[in-house]
């Protein structure tokens, strides 16, 4: 069928397309979009990889054709016909309705697929898995994110335990997403593993991921969200299970995250102020045992309350002041 | 003294920041600020020494004439587009250096792309097409003028005061840093009490209305003022693309400015729309917003379209190939582009369902502008193309177009969106569709009509030159950008973490140079050719064989347009008449014609509602009472006062016609092959009849 060399063609062309960013390609400690080590963000690549190859077979035409016609019925060709007066024709309508109709129906149904087959809010489960062609190893992991001026808080409420600027993840068990902020609103994106949401005061966002090898890609904040902005960036470590285990260890036995010291993380700044405002030497991402339980909820009940939040109460402001922002009590 | 000035303080003037604290960060903002002052004062020395004050009351500002009132607002837009480039290549530069970190604070980095970005919108890309839609619409359905002359004045008044707050907002006090979209609650007033936000909301609120007016004004135009026998199917392209432009202004202007006043009541009045607390919700924002921002791309890229609907059968010298199916496709265009909103935010935590269907819709307006392009293609097929500078920017659109498109469509699939939105990818994407589409299109019939507006042509190889910079600038600049969009690194940061950018980068500013000398270009090109414009003058009219009815006038036309009112039996009505051998001919009887007289009506709206947006944004109560209720005043005033027209008699019509045909008569009329040398006066010996 020519529809299917067509498909072929467009397929190289795909590659050809793909070859141009093999610098990228050959980045391999943190890894992207275009070097996922999850299956989330591998279907968003190769639906990256047919949706270009696809749209080709309308746009090749156009690449090709421009310049021929504009070399052959250059005005000094006297071998070309000079047709002043043409201007319709049946057949070519059809094909020029019809071709991108066709090729926008077939990108429409593969596009609907992707959407439902890897909607953030989807469970990442054995259904999933089968559909998906990966493995899941082990029970979910619930994370909740919070989104601060300018760093990331995931809080493990089912370990007990929180960490700001690097989210770790085991190998082959789904992470199970909520997200909110704190602040203006953000978006979080793990390009290695799956796209971004964005994170909203006062309301829950959800995010799945699952990453099928060790690796690293980066959590980052893609809106923009005041001067720190660009260092909102924190490492998303998958590690094998015992790796993990090890870690969440450490991070049990690390400092308690309190409403004071969540007042003081909530202030605008990056990770480095604050290691110095908590009083906590060394470098790079802070770990925190749980101390207050249901934080996430309490962030989110914040903006909830039917009552003003004064800029004073509000994380990010320039006026706050968290003296006078206490979370509020949620029900058990 | 508190209350005489609101909260604006003399430490808020920007013109001494770098001497306080000098730096390259103050340096760039005090340069700006002190360019702008000093750039103004120069116009107005000039406008004293050359004693030209009085010229530029009575000749434009109060002129009523749309042919003017479209030349001021394309000087609009190259003034703000000067401004525009501008903060492009230091964003660029600074970019270059922001491998952890750059030459600029981050706080300057983000007024640039904030202002940049309203800038280039608001300010050069509307200006752009609304002067050519004022310019051409009148002309191209064979009336004299608007359908409301005054109306389109107090729009082009109201244009200016966004772009004066803008341009102000540079030497008193900042900008807003939440970029073109201002997405609360980072704009909102627990978050940034400053006055940046409310400059923005103030410039785009009042601009909204003048651009909604003009839709009301060019629609009714439209509708109401074609001559006899010009049906909705004889009207030419653009004037069709204009038309569904101006439907779309109406409609799609309104969510954008109640955004903006929801916003200002939120920061002034202590409403919570739009806040974190208290029920208010940004999501409500980003869909008004881009309830107006989507149609807003179309509105830009559709009178664009016109135009190189215009020059493809201009410069093949052969009939358009498919115009139903393109006023087809832009009619859908127009109507589908309302139901496509959310792709700017399939990340907002929305239901599959919604997400797909989106997508869906996203991806069918792409239909109808494939069908654009493969039209475009047929009717240069079978033509005898001449290769003339719009044609240039004609073929770096087509290629480069394309590759926008294509990206596009990887943007409508919001499992690829989550992972390409908001990072360089989308950059790319929007000047992708913006420069090659738009500018590219502004830029290609400014070298068209131009002529038609000021009796001489433009230098050609100056224009190729500039043409050529433009194309190969865009490539270097912005194509790479999709590369480090795909790898992850965001829009709108100052700095970035990955040392494989910075060769990236490097070729971004030294693309970024080349697109300022094509800017340069632009002027370079009108300097030469003012020089020769007399070897360059085209007074007869018609110096690309044109095909429509703003070609029968004569360059530049007469106040009135047309000695008599043309009667339209066919779609290019003017090709045909040159076909049968009768282009020129002289009525038996002339008649007075009427014209509105000149008016200060715009430029009382745009005085006081400047003075009305400062005084919003800097809190000085009684200037804003006083400039809006003087304004309704004046109006109150003006409304019991006779309104004379103006008569031009039929003798003065008949003259001019006269000796204008005469003229046209007397000239042999020059074939294709002498388009671009001296021998081109303005009388086309047409192709179709040499060739047959
Ligand atoms: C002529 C050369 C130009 C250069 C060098 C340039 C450069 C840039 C840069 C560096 C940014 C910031 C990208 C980022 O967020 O990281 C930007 C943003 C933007 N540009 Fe341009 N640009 C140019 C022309 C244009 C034109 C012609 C338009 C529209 C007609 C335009 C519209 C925009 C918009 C809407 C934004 C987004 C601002 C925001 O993030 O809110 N630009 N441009
Ligand atoms: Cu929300
Ligand atoms: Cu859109």
């Amino acid at each position: 069928m020519s529809s299917a060399r067509h498909l072929g063609a467009a397929y190289r062309c795909a590659l050809l397309f793909a070859l141009l960013f093999a610098p990228s390609l050959a980045v391999a400690e943190v890894q992207g979009f275009l070097t996922p080590f999850g299956a989330i963000a591998r279907v968003q690549r190769t639906e990256l990889i047919w949706a270009t190859a696809i749209t080709m077979i309308a746009i090749l035409p156009v690449l090709v054709g421009t310049p021929l016609i504009l070399w052959w019925y250059r005005r000094d060709n006297t071998r070309a016909t000079y047709r002043p007066q043409w201007h319709f024709n049946t057949k070519l309508e059809i094909l020029m309705w019809g071709v991108p109709t066709i090729i926008i129906v077939a990108l429409s149904v593969w596009l609907t697929q992707a959407v439902f087959r890897i909607d953030p809010y989807r469970d990442i489960d054995a259904e999933m898995a089968e559909g998906m062609d990966f493995e899941i190893t082990g029970p979910p992991v619930p994370v909740d994110v919070v989104g601060l001026d300018w760093k990331w808080l995931f809080i493990y409420p089912e370990e007990n335990i929180a960490s700001v600027g690097e989210l770790v993840l085991p190998v082959g068990r789904p992470a199970d997403m909520r997200l909110t902020t704190d602040t203006v609103m953000q978006s979080f994106m793990a390009p290695g593993l799956a796209g971004q949401i964005y994170t909203m005061a006062g309301m829950v966002t959800q995010l799945s991921m699952i990453a099928d090898s060790p690796g690293t890609t980066v959590g980052q904040n893609t809106q923009y969200n005041g001067t720190g902005f660009p260092a909102q960036r924190a490492p998303v470590r998958a590690l094998s299970t015992e790796d993990y285990a090890d870690w969440v260890e450490t991070a049990r036995g690390a400092p308690a995250l309190d409403a004071e010291t969540y007042g003081v993380l909530a202030q605008s700044g990056d990770i480095a102020k604050a290691r110095t405002d908590l009083g906590r030497e060394g470098d790079g991402p802070l770990v925190f045992s749980l101390a207050a339980p249901r934080l996430f909820d309490r962030v989110v009940a914040r903006y909830r309350s039917g009552e003003p939040v004064p800029p004073e109460a509000q994380p990010g402001s320039p006026v706050y002041d968290p003296e006078s922002a206490s979370l509020p009590e949620v029900p058990q | 003294m508190i209350d005489l000035f609101g909260r604006l303080a003399w430490g808020e003037l920007k013109l001494f920041e770098f001497f306080h604290a000098p730096s390259i960060d103050t340096a760039v903002a005090s340069g700006a600020a002190w360019m702008a002052v000093l750039g103004v004062l120069a116009v107005m020395a000039w406008l004293t020494v050359a004693r030209r004050w009085g010229w530029l009351w009575s000749e434009w500002l109060t002129s009523v004439d749309h042919k003017k009132i479209g030349i001021m607002y394309m000087v609009i837009g190259f003034v703000m587009m000067a401004r525009g480039v501008f903060e492009g290549i230091v964003m660029r530069a600074h970019q270059t250096t922001a491998l952890d970190g750059g030459v600029l604070s981050n706080t300057h980095w983000a007024e640039l792309f904030s202002t940049h970005g309203t800038v280039m919108i608001f300010f050069v890309a509307m200006p752009f097409i609304t002067g050519f839609m004022n310019y051409l619409i009148p002309l191209q359905i064979g009336a004299r003028d608007m359908a409301f002359p005054v109306l389109n004045q107090i729009s082009l008044g109201l244009t200016t005061t966004g772009a004066a707050l803008v341009m102000i907002s540079l030497v008193v006090g900042a900008f807003e840093t939440g970029g073109w979209t201002a997405y609360p609650p980072f704009t909102g007033a627990d978050f940034d009490p400053g006055p940046g936000p409310d400059y923005w909301v103030w410039a785009i609120a009042l601009s909204g209305f003048g651009s909604m007016f003009s839709g009301m004004n060019f629609a009714v135009t439209i509708y109401k003022m074609r001559a006899p026998g010009m049906s909705f199917m004889k009207m030419p392209v653009f004037t069709w693309t204009a038309l569904c432009t101006s439907i779309l202004l109406i409609f799609a202007l309104p969510p954008l400015t109640v955004a903006c006043l929801m916003q200002a009541l939120d920061r002034l009045a202590g409403f919570h729309f739009f806040t974190n607390d208290l029920g208010g919700n940004m999501m409500n924002y980003a869909n008004l917003f881009w309830m107006f921002g989507h149609p807003e791309v179309y509105i830009l890229v559709l009178p664009a379209y016109g135009i190189f609907s215009e020059l493809t059968s201009m410069f093949a010298a052969k009939r358009l190939y498919g115009y139903t199916s393109l006023v087809i496709a832009t009619m859908s265009i127009a109507v589908i582009s309302f139901c496509v909103w959310l792709h700017h935010f399939f990340t907002m935590g929305n239901s599959a369902t919604i997400n797909a269907a989106f997508g869906i819709a996203t991806g069918i307006i792409a239909i109808p502008t494939g069908v654009k392009v493969y039209v475009w293609m047929a009717t240069l097929w079978g033509g005898r193309i001449r290769m003339t500078t719009p044609m240039v920017y004609m073929t770096g659109f087509f290629i480069l177009f394309v590759i926008g498109g294509l990206s596009g469509i990887i943007l409508a699939n919001p499992a690829i969106n989550w992972q390409v939105h908001n990072t360089q990818f989308i950059v790319a994407h929007f000047h992708n569709v913006l420069l090659p589409g738009l500018i590219f299109g502004i830029f290609a019939g400014v070298h068209i009509w131009f002529p038609k507006a000021f009796g001489f042509r433009l230098d050609e190889r100056a224009g190729k030159i500039t043409a050529l910079l433009w194309i190969v600038g865009f490539c270097l600049t912005f194509l790479p950008l999709y590369l480090v969009g795909l790898m992850g690194y965001p829009r709108r940061s100052a700095a970035f973490d990955n040392p494989d950018f910075v060769p990236i980068m490097i070729v971004c500013m030294i693309g970024a140079c080349l697109l300022m000398a094509a800017f340069a270009g632009l002027f370079v090109t009108l300097w030469i050719s003012i020089r020769n414009r007399d070897a360059l003058a085209v007074p007869l009219g018609d110096p690309w064989d044109g095909r429509t009815l703003e070609w029968a006038t004569s360059a530049p036309p007469p106040p009135w347009n047309f000695a008599m009112i043309p009667h339209v039996n066919e779609r290019d009505a003017f090709a045909r008449e040159k076909a049968d051998g009768q282009p020129y001919v002289t009525p038996e009887r002339y008649e007075d014609v009427h014209l509105p007289p000149n008016t200060a009506a715009g430029m009382v709206v745009m005085i006081a509602t400047t003075a009305f947006g400062f005084a919003m944004t800097w809190w000085i109560w009684w200037l804003a009472v006083a400039s809006f209720a003087g304004m309704v005043l004046w109006y109150v005033v003006h409304s019991f006062r006779e309104h004379p027209e103006v008569t031009i008699p039929a003798s003065t019509v008949a003259r001019h016609h006269k000796a204008w045909v005469e003229a046209a008569s007397l000239n042999p009329g020059v074939t294709r092959d002498h388009e671009n040398d001296t021998r081109n006066r303005g009388r086309a010996a047409t192709d179709m009849v040499v060739a047959s």
